[in-house]
Formats: C-alpha cells, sequence, structure tokens
C-alpha cells in the first residue's frame, strides 16, 4: 500500500514538474529574449550572454513606427472607459431584470441571450464599412462603445443569475423603511455583487487589450494603435526583425495584468460559477 | 357604439380619440409627439425606405450602401414609432372602456406617477438598450442585408450601384466549385479544431486539478500558481511569442528542443497539418488553466463524507472517481464547458496571430488552417467580398446558434436529472 503511494504521488509530482517546464518555459524565454542585444531570433538564448537594456530603452524613445508610451496610454484609456461603460450599463439592466417585472422583460432575456450566441464579429463588415463611410476611422469612442456593446449580453446574463441569488427579503425590508429603488440598488444589491462585478469589471478591462480583430478593423494609423496591434505589427513588420523589442514590450504590458489576474483569481471563479449555474 | 371603440377609431390620428375622451392635455402631447415626429424623421423615412428597396438607380448621386444605412435606421425608428403608436391606441382603448363602465378616468397627474414608478426599470436599462441597438443589432442587422445583395469590389460606390440579388451568393457558395471546396475545407477544419482544440483542453485542466487536489500531495500552492499563469498573461502576447518559438528555421523548439533530442525541424509554419498540431498543442496550453481553476473550486466544495462512506463500502479510488467526482465536476462546470467550445469555434486570435491561417493554399481565398471567423476577415479586409463574408457571417451565426440553443436545452435536462 505505502509503495503505491510512493509510485502515486512520484508520477503526479513528474506530471506536474513537466507541466511546469512546459508553462515556465516560453515565459522565460521571452524573458531572456528582452535582454538579448540584436534584433531577429536567431541569436536569443534563453540567458542572454551580454545581457543589455537597449530594447527597453527603444521602447520609450518614440520612434515613428514604435510609439510604444502612446499604444500603452490608448490601451489604457479604452480599456478604462470599457470597463467603467460595461459595469454601469450591465449592472443597471442586470439590477431591473432581477428585481423588476416589467412588460417585455421576457423578450428582452430572449433577446439577450440570442444576441450573446452571435459572435460580435457578425458585423465586422457593416463596422468596416460604416466607419469608413462616416469617418469613424480611427476613432476609440467607437470602438469603446462596441466593445461596451459586446459585452452587455453575455454579462447582463452572468449578473443577473448571481444577484437573483441575493434574498428579496432584504429589497423589502428596506423598501419598508422608504428606501428608493437607486438607493436599494447602491447599498444594498452592489456591495452583495462585489465579486461578480469584479468579474465583469476585469472581462471590461481585459476584453480590449485580447482584442485584435476589431481594433484591427477600425484603428489604421499607428498613433491610434492598442498594444495588441501594435505589437503585432512590430513582430510581422520584418518577420524576426524586431522580436527582442516586441519581447520587451509583452514583458511591460504582461507582468501586471497577470498580477491582477492572481490577484482577482478567486473572484473570477466563485462569481462565474455561482451565476452560471444560477443563470 | 361603444366609446371604447370610437375612441379607438379616432385614435388612429394619435391624440383624437383622447380628445373624445376629454382628456384634452394628453390629446395634445399625443398629437404634439405624432406631428413632430413626422417632422422629424419624414424625410429620413421616405428617403430610407426608398433606398431600400432599390440601393440606389443613378451614379453617382446614390451610394448603395449608404442607402441601406440609412435604410435600415429608417426601419429601426419605424419600429419605435410603432410602438408609440401601439401605446397612444392602447390608452384611447382603455380610458373609452373605463368610460362604458362610468368609472372616472385616471387623471394626467396619476398617469404621470404611474409611468415613474413602472418607468424604472426601463430608465435603468434604458442606455444599455440604447448602446446594443447601435453597437450590435444595427451592425448585425446591416451585415446580414449586405449577404442578399451584390456588394463586393466591382460593385462598389462611388462608381457602381450594389443591387439585392435574393439568395444568389448563398447558391453560389455551394455551386461555384472553388467557394464550395473552400467552405467546405474551411468549415471542416473548423469543427475539428472546436472539438479537438476544446476537449483536449477541458481533459487537461480537469486532469490537472484532480492531480494538484491529492489529499498528500506537498507544493499545492506552488503547483496551483504554476498552472494559472498561462491564463493570467495576455493571450495575444503568448500566441505571438509561440509563433516565435515555433518558427520554422529560427524558433528555439526546432533549434534547441528538437534537435537536443535528436530530431530533425519540422515545418510548423509551412506544413498545413503541422500548423494544426501546433495550434492545438498551443490551445491547450492557453486555454486549460481556466478550466483548472473551476475544477479546482469545485474539488474543494466536495464534502469529505462523500469519500469516506465510499471509502467504508470498499469503493476503489477509481470507482470514487468515476461515481463522485467527475460527476461533480461536470455537473457543476457544464456551462464553463460548453463556453469552451463556442470559444474556440470563433477563437480568431489564435488562427491569426499564430500564422495568419495560413499556410495559403494557392488558389483559394483562405489559408490552409483558417476557420470560418479568420476566412471571414480577410474576405472582408483583404479581397473586398463584402457580400460573400456576409453570406457566410449569417451561415455561421446560424450554425453557432443552433449549437448552443441545442446545448441550453441539455444543459436543463441535466439540472433537473441531477
Amino acid at each position: 500500500m505505502n509503495k503505491a503511494k510512493f509510485f502515486r504521488l512520484l508520477a503526479s509530482h513528474a506530471i506536474l514538474i513537466f507541466m511546469a517546464v512546459i508553462i515556465i518555459y516560453p515565459l522565460l524565454w521571452t524573458v531572456g529574449a528582452s535582454f538579448n542585444p540584436g534584433n531577429s531570433l536567431i541569436s536569443t538564448t534563453m540567458i542572454p550572454q551580454n545581457p543589455t537594456l537597449a530594447h527597453y530603452r527603444e521602447l520609450f524613445a518614440g520612434s515613428e513606427s514604435l510609439q510604444y508610451v502612446q499604444w500603452y496610454l490608448n490601451s489604457l484609456k479604452i480599456s478604462f472607459f470599457t470597463m467603467v461603460g460595461a459595469v454601469f450599463c450591465v449592472s443597471f439592466t442586470a439590477y431591473a431584470f432581477s428585481r423588476f417585472r416589467f412588460k417585455g422583460r421576457q423578450n428582452a432575456l430572449t433577446l439577450f441571450l440570442l444576441l450573446q450566441m452571435i459572435p460580435q464579429f457578425s458585423a465586422l463588415i457593416a463596422l468596416f464599412v460604416l466607419a469608413q463611410i462616416l469617418g469613424m476611422m480611427n476613432s476609440h469612442w467607437l470602438l469603446i462603445l462596441l466593445y461596451i456593446g459586446g459585452l452587455i449580453p453575455l454579462n447582463t446574463y452572468l449578473m443577473k443569475g448571481y444577484m437573483d441569488s441575493i434574498p428579496m427579503d432584504l429589497d423589502e425590508s428596506a423598501k419598508i423603511d422608504g428606501a428608493s429603488n437607486t438607493r436599494i440598488f447602491l447599498q444594498i444589491i452592489m456591495p452583495l455583487s462585489k465579486p461578480m462585478i469584479s468579474v465583469v469589471a476585469m472581462t471590461g478591462f481585459t476584453g480590449p487589450l485580447g482584442d485584435f480583430i476589431l481594433a484591427s478593423t477600425i484603428l489604421r494609423s499607428p498613433e491610434y494603435y492598442t498594444l495588441p496591434i501594435g505589437l503585432y505589427n512590430l513582430v510581422n513588420d520584418v518577420m524576426g526583425a524586431s522580436f527582442t523589442t516586441f519581447a520587451a514590450g509583452a514583458i511591460l504590458i504582461s507582468i501586471p495584468i497577470a498580477i491582477i489576474f492572481i490577484l482577482l483569481q478567486k473572484n473570477f471563479v466563485s462569481g462565474l460559477t455561482a451565476g452560471g449555474t444560477k443563470g | 357604439m361603444q366609446v371604447r371603440k370610437i375612441a379607438l377609431l379616432l385614435s388612429i390620428i394619435p391624440g383624437i380619440g383622447q380628445f373624445y375622451n376629454k382628456q384634452w392635455i394628453k390629446g395634445l402631447l399625443f398629437l404634439g409627439l405624432a406631428i413632430s415626429f413626422v417632422l422629424v424623421f419624414g424625410d429620413l423615412l421616405n428617403m430610407g425606405f426608398w433606398g431600400l428597396f432599390t440601393l440606389g438607380t443613378e451614379v453617382p448621386r446614390d451610394n448603395s450602401i449608404f442607402l441601406l444605412a440609412e435604410g435600415l435606421i429608417a426601419v429601426i425608428v419605424t419600429i419605435f414609432g410603432l410602438g408609440f403608436y401601439y401605446v397612444n391606441l392602447k390608452d384611447a382603448y382603455k380610458n373609452g372602456k373605463l368610460r362604458d363602465e362610468n368609472q372616472p378616468l385616471s387623471s394626467l397627474k396619476r398617469d404621470y406617477q404611474n409611468l415613474l414608478a413602472n418607468g424604472y426599470p426601463y430608465l435603468i436599462s434604458g442606455p444599455s438598450l440604447f448602446i446594443l441597438i447601435f453597437a450590435v443589432i444595427f451592425p448585425i442587422l446591416f451585415s446580414f442585408a449586405l449577404a442578399f445583395t451584390n456588394y463586393d469590389l466591382y460593385h462598389s460606390p462611388p462608381a457602381n450601384l450594389a443591387d439585392w440579388v435574393g439568395f444568389d451568393t448563398f447558391a453560389k457558395i455551394f455551386t461555384v466549385d472553388i467557394w464550395r471546396s473552400t467552405f467546405f475545407s474551411v468549415l471542416g477544419w473548423t469543427v475539428i479544431w472546436t472539438l479537438v482544440a476544446s476537449t483536449f483542453q477541458v481533459a487537461l485542466g480537469i486532469f490537472m486539478a484532480v492531480l494538484v487536489n491529492q489529499k498528500d500531495l506537498r507544493f499545492k500552492k506552488f503547483y496551483r500558481t504554476v498552472l494559472v499563469l498561462p491564463w493570467a498573461v495576455p493571450g495575444f502576447v503568448t500566441i505571438l511569442i509561440f509563433a516565435g518559438l515555433f518558427n520554422d528555421s529560427f524558433g528555439a523548439i526546432n533549434n534547441d528542443i528538437l534537435s537536443m533530442m535528436g530530431i530533425d525541424a519540422i515545418p510548423w509554419l509551412t506544413d498545413e497539418n503541422w500548423t494544426k498540431v501546433a495550434l492545438i498543442l498551443m490551445q491547450g496550453w492557453l486555454g486549460f488553466p481556466f478550466i483548472f481553476l473551476v475544477t479546482t473550486g469545485v474539488l474543494q466544495s466536495i464534502p469529505d463524507d462523500l469519500y469516506e462512506a465510499a471509502r467504508i463500502d470498499g469503493a476503489s479510488i477509481f470507482a470514487q472517481f468515476r461515481n463522485i467526482t467527475m460527476p461533480m465536476i461536470l455537473i457543476a462546470t457544464s456551462p464553463v464547458i460548453i463556453t469552451q467550445y463556442t470559444f474556440n469555434f470563433n477563437n480568431f486570435n489564435i488562427i491569426y496571430l499564430f500564422n495568419g491561417g495560413g499556410p495559403s493554399v494557392p488558389g483559394s481565398t483562405a489559408g490552409g488552417t483558417d476557420i470560418l471567423v479568420s476566412w471571414i476577415y480577410k474576405l472582408t479586409l483583404q479581397s473586398s467580398q463584402y457580400s460573400l463574408a456576409a453570406a457566410l457571417t449569417i451561415l455561421l451565426s446560424v450554425f453557432v446558434i443552433a449549437i448552443a440553443l441545442w446545448q441550453f436545452r441539455r444543459t436543463d435536462a441535466f439540472k433537473e436529472g441531477a
């Protein structure tokens, strides 16, 4: 019995260490690449012989084709406003769906369910054509509006499911005490929905950071790029040529995001499973 | 004739029915709203519907695509107008009925208070609805409408007009040889990709979670943190990094790892099948941590008593796993698992960022690893075949919705069974 246990644990550790190596290798390799002198993949080694900060300096030098700081700011701006807009729209709408029985509620819920299934790029052709005709090319606000719109259906559904699990008695006793609807929402429902709100805020913030398809359709000049498009072009302009600079840029965006994700992971899981199963 | 019917008939012109009910102020309000609606939107509606039907008749005066957009806006405005009209008819009828029954009519002030109380949910969901209509619904309608036109490079403004062609584009997808073969090969790969990549990442995630969650395993915290890393790093970054690692001639996988093991360089980016293998492996790497996280949460919530009871009954570890652990995981995570499949079906980023959907296939607009989404993207942005792209979008949406609905019903049944 003890022997069996020993081999089971040994095998488990072996598998886990193997996975850990597979996970860490590419990440470490990127870190190494960012300190490597030169530009190409060819000379890149994991532990650079002559480590250099040149690529990080290059990022902040602000040349015409590499406006890293500008892209970073663009991304932050778009992510921030998408997050705020999404949290605002989603939580109010979910509150309406969860707590009020109004005419058209059922139809609206079905509509949301349907829209949530139709992927947003269905509108890609329309967005491409319309943005060109209306002169909205390169408009960050159009993009923010599109991101918020794309987030509303699914997240409203999840948030509604979450709010449904908050007992109605709380609202009713507050109502008896004379609290208005908005007040109940702000002082009772919102604080209790915090885990789910942080999920919506996270998806709102990181969604634009992971989006390539919509942003690349609308943003066309380098000074309006977001990080995904900017970094993609950096790698693909002359394949392999600026890979090391890309690595440096990738690290500066990945580290803050990874930290936030790891800190918030508990919220994420509880919010999603609670909202998902009760939706 | 009953009052309610007269009031209803009169309010065919909004407001008149209310006048008949002696509700002067409300009548004026309805009449005023109706007149201003016609004044403000009259031209738009007139132009819009004309444009929607003809898509323009004269070059260069008419821009088909502009007219189509205006037409759709006219349709949306009309729907709102009809909603208002319905409220007007209903109001006249309701108050007429009250008069028939000799009951007092509700005063304007009461109506206003009612509106405030009942209007609250509409008020707070209004902004969302507005954004949805203009950022999601309108563009989707527009895309769908394009599928029934012949809009492409040769029928685009300002030099040419586009025209309605009905289901021609759809028919062409299945009749024109090159389109049909491309469509079916892309669809086939999309389905295989979705099934294999999603199942792989889900299985890997669950397996890892069960492994780490063994009671007597040490360094749990370390393993958990490491295994979550791929989820925490932004996806586009890791995909681009992998594109570098898999590079045929310079990448570390060929040059360092495989050569160290004495294996010849593998053409990851130039051979279609090897690209597919690389994509599936990468998606496993990227996608399993999320399932791992969710499953870990579920595993920690399974009470120990269950296992203890099973042990007393003499159940083996595998029996315990099959009869307790697995069902618990599947019930709690099935909604999350389904989203993995729909996500991968539309997983544009990994396909496009890794190898641009390539390697390219001679004579075809789609590359060897293009899935439907990335093919549509290329058709729109690179070869300007808008109507074909739109038609494919519709086919794809129908496909996704059908599967989602089917899954939905299954999970509901699942929940009731549990």
